[in-house]
């Protein structure tokens, strides 16, 4: 592939003294600049400096963690847009919703591209995951890798659930009642796990105000975690497995 | 092995001076590396791209799915009027159908306990490891287990009336048994062949589960009566 950018004010850019003490490397129109590209960023070097080739093809992946996690970045990019705009209280929070629709500029279109990347992100992990085992990928030297996705989908339906509650309209608040009732029949621990989680008996401005902490800290701070050490594995173990007839030496594994 | 560079050898009594690497080869171990002819590419730029590619399509979807589409907003929540059906989000609906059928504790515990060890084990599980297709080289006693256990979950399923799972259950059983001696049938009976045991229970739980799911997002109106979704509409 041709160079990004060869022109002559880019080249003058790229070789100044100022650019090169933040990247170290030149334009990336040698292996070995395009390796540099990926090993000396801390976000690209989640990456081998190479991949087979196999694994670009589409039926390989379908792309679906990377759709889940384009939606984990534009849950947070939005996620902090609407922070902005939003207290944890009753009934300001409900007020905090007409607000957006009607006072803040793209304020609808802020809270609709949260709610459907919600929808999407979720829908994609079970898509990711279904892929996976069908593609036998969870076998070794993946096995813990799984465990890990496993984590990470609880995680994402804790993050979409927590979030059902901020709106505080009957839907939010019904919804919540529904789910937390279930918790409460767990056998010895229901009951004080349910009353830890509302700070209450009841769905109420303690339960909204716990849910908003969870949702904008505990939760996005637990994704990013196992989302990080999951990346990274997928290096660790071998890079991405596709349909398990393409690697006959898996076949093998025991 | 063609490419290694020939190997001196050096005869001395002394085994300080000639330094002597020994490597131990194991025929069921060997270290050669799988597919070494598999072709590679730069990950930047081919798969960065890719990446930036893909992120662009998500972002402009739901940027249209967004102008489309309000998220729903009600009236401000009010603890003394309960919505009827009071729904939990879709993906806890499979759930919350359950719900219908099952003493809570059943339906919102031990249920969802069991598919989440369930998940958790799939890659430790022997079963999985050396997936093979389930008739190959099977005998009388796997046939009997595949019926019994189907059998089980159906009359089981039966016993409280939940339909949603028994139908799919069934539907899955008479697909595995026409599997068997599939081999050299049709295309469908040959694709069915290949699946391995593991295979089938992952589609009978995404099944159950997806059907569970439609059920409760679409087909449950007041007090969890069955509706169809237009007749729900329209009341709606």
């Amino acid at each position: 592939m041709r160079a990004l950018s060869t022109g002559p004010i880019s080249r003058w850019l790229i070789d100044s003294s100022l650019y090169r003490s933040v990247v170290r490397h030149g334009v990336a129109d040698t292996n070995r600049n395009r390796s540099l590209v990926v090993f000396e960023n801390l976000f690209l070097h989640v990456h081998p400096v190479k991949v087979r080739q196999k694994t670009l093809r589409f039926t390989h992946t379908y792309w679906l963690g990377g759709v889940a996690f384009a939606c984990a970045l534009i849950l947070i990019a939005t996620g902090i847009l609407l922070m902005f705009y939003y207290h944890p209280s009753v009934p300001q929070a409900y007020r905090d919703m007409k607000e957006l629709s009607f006072v803040v500029d793209n304020g609808t279109f802020l809270r609709n591209m949260h709610r459907w990347a919600a929808h999407l992100m979720v829908l994609a992990s079970f898509l990711h995951m279904l892929r996976v085992f069908f593609h036998r990928a969870y076998r070794p030297p993946r096995q813990f890798n799984w465990v890990i996705g496993v984590v990470l989908l609880i995680v994402t339906l804790l993050l979409s659930y927590t979030g059902y509650l901020l709106p505080w309209d009957q839907l939010a608040f019904w919804g919540v009642s529904v789910g937390t009732n279930m918790a409460k029949e767990a056998p010895l621990l229901g009951e004080k796990v349910r009353f830890l989680l509302l700070g209450g008996n009841i769905v109420s401005e303690n339960a909204l105000l716990r849910f908003y902490v969870l949702h904008c800290v505990v939760l996005p701070v637990a994704l990013l975690l196992f989302l990080s050490v999951h990346i990274w594995r997928v290096r660790k173990d071998g890079g991405v497995q596709g349909p398990p007839d393409d690697t006959p030496g898996q076949e093998e594994v025991r | 092995m063609s490419s290694m560079p020939p190997l001196d050898v050096v005869e001395s009594s002394d085994p300080m001076a000639t330094p002597r690497r020994v490597a131990l080869v194991r025929p069921d171990m060997r270290p050669a590396v799988r597919m070494t002819d598999e072709p590679y590419v730069m990950t930047f730029p081919n798969l960065i791209i890719r990446e930036i590619i893909l992120f662009q399509i998500v972002v402009v979807g739901l940027a249209v799915a967004a102008m489309l589409f309000d998220a729903p907003l009600e009236g401000i929540a009010n603890p003394l009027e309960t919505p009827n059906p009071a729904k939990a989000p879709w993906y806890f609906l499979g759930l919350q159908e359950l719900l219908h059928y099952f003493p809570p504790v059943v339906a919102g515990v031990l249920m969802p306990v069991l598919v989440v060890i369930a998940l958790v084990v799939i890659p430790y599980a022997r079963i999985n490891l050396s997936a093979q297709e389930l008739w190959k080289g099977a005998g009388a006693g796997r046939l009997a287990a595949v019926i019994g256990v189907a059998s089980a979950i159906v009359l089981l399923f039966a016993a409280f009336g939940c339909w949603p799972i028994v139908v799919p259950t069934a539907c899955v059983a008479l697909a595995m048994l026409a599997a068997r001696g599939g081999g050299d049938g049709g295309a469908i009976r040959t694709t069915l062949a290949r699946v391995t045991l593991p295979e089938w229970i992952m589609l009978w739980f995404t099944i159950v589960a997806a059907i569970l799911t439609i059920i409760g997002t679409f087909f449950r109106g007041p007090g969890w009566t069955f509706v169809w979704p237009w007749a729900a509409a329209a009341a709606g």
